[in-house]
């Protein structure tokens, strides 16, 4: 099982593309991929979940520990082309109401509901 | 009068590269059972969680356990039961933190092991804790979910 960190930086925003499962396993490697690029003042990162075919709660605390981290230092992130179940994990937990989140579609409210 | 079932059980070092090969047997499982596409996917959200408070208990007390995941196959639901032979986690604790994040206060205060217990709960149909010599989680998903949100509630141990 593999997971896949890559960034690069564009309009000084930092991207982050994930790929692959985020578990127990992986989950730590994704923490340090992202604490590569040291969190600075006013920082705006995006993390595209597009091509991660698996998450659990080990993945949803890296990303709240670097959501923290970002927003302490005035900073924002975002996750996007969550697929419907990502963004399920991501509702039933709550944290969709905290976390700046968008869906595979672009724009809001391209989501097919049907597996909530 | 009980019901007829296959079961299946396998064991792994408590070691977190095993439980992505669990989670892949519970998922060949559930798909010989006809589970949807969904369905399999809470499925295996579910046992990592238990799977993963497991092998995590085992590190943290620097023992070198085994995880035993059991599953009985039965002809409308599958029953999962994932044990720390020897090893748990503090299930009290890991209780008063099960919840969803209400708001974004509560959002600063993540406790991973919480938020396992709490998708567990929310994907699974029943869960049964018990803590007696480790911990085993014990977890019902029904087929075509007849069953389902009837009592997402309950958590005993």
């Amino acid at each position: 099982m593999n997971l896949q960190v890559d960034l690069c930086e564009e309009n000084s925003v930092q991207h982050f593309k994930v790929v692959g499962e985020i578990d127990a396993f992986t989950a730590p490697v994704l923490r340090e991929k992202l604490a590569e690029h040291p969190v600075q003042e006013g920082m705006k990162a995006e993390i595209d979940l597009s091509d991660v075919e698996y998450m659990d709660s080990t993945g949803l605390g890296v990303f709240v520990g670097y959501f923290k981290q970002v927003k302490e230092n005035g900073g924002h992130v975002k996750i996007t082309g969550l697929s419907p179940r990502l963004k399920r994990l991501f509702d039933i937990t709550g944290l969709v109401e905290v976390m700046d989140i968008e869906g595979q579609q672009e724009g809001k409210g391209g989501f097919n509901d049907a597996t909530v | 009068m009980m019901q007829p079932y296959d079961y299946v059980e396998i064991r792994v070092p408590a070691k977190a590269q095993y439980v992505g090969v669990a989670r892949l047997t519970i998922s060949g499982l559930a798909s010989r059972l006809g589970f949807t596409y969904d369905d399999i996917e809470d499925m295996k959200i579910a046992s990592s969680e238990a799977i993963t408070n497991a092998v995590q208990h085992a590190y943290k007390d620097g023992e070198e356990g085994e995880v035993v995941v059991g599953c009985a196959l039965y002809e409308d639901r599958m029953e999962i039961m994932v044990a720390d032979h020897g090893q748990s986690f503090d299930f009290e604790e890991t209780k008063k933190s099960v919840g969803p994040y209400h708001d974004h206060e509560e959002g600063m205060f993540l406790r991973e092991g919480g938020l396992g217990l709490y998708l567990i709960e929310t994907l699974m149909d029943e869960i049964k804790i018990h803590h007696d010599e480790g911990v085993t989680v014990f977890m019902t998903k029904y087929l075509g979910g007849e069953q389902v949100e009837k009592d997402v509630e309950t958590v005993s141990s």
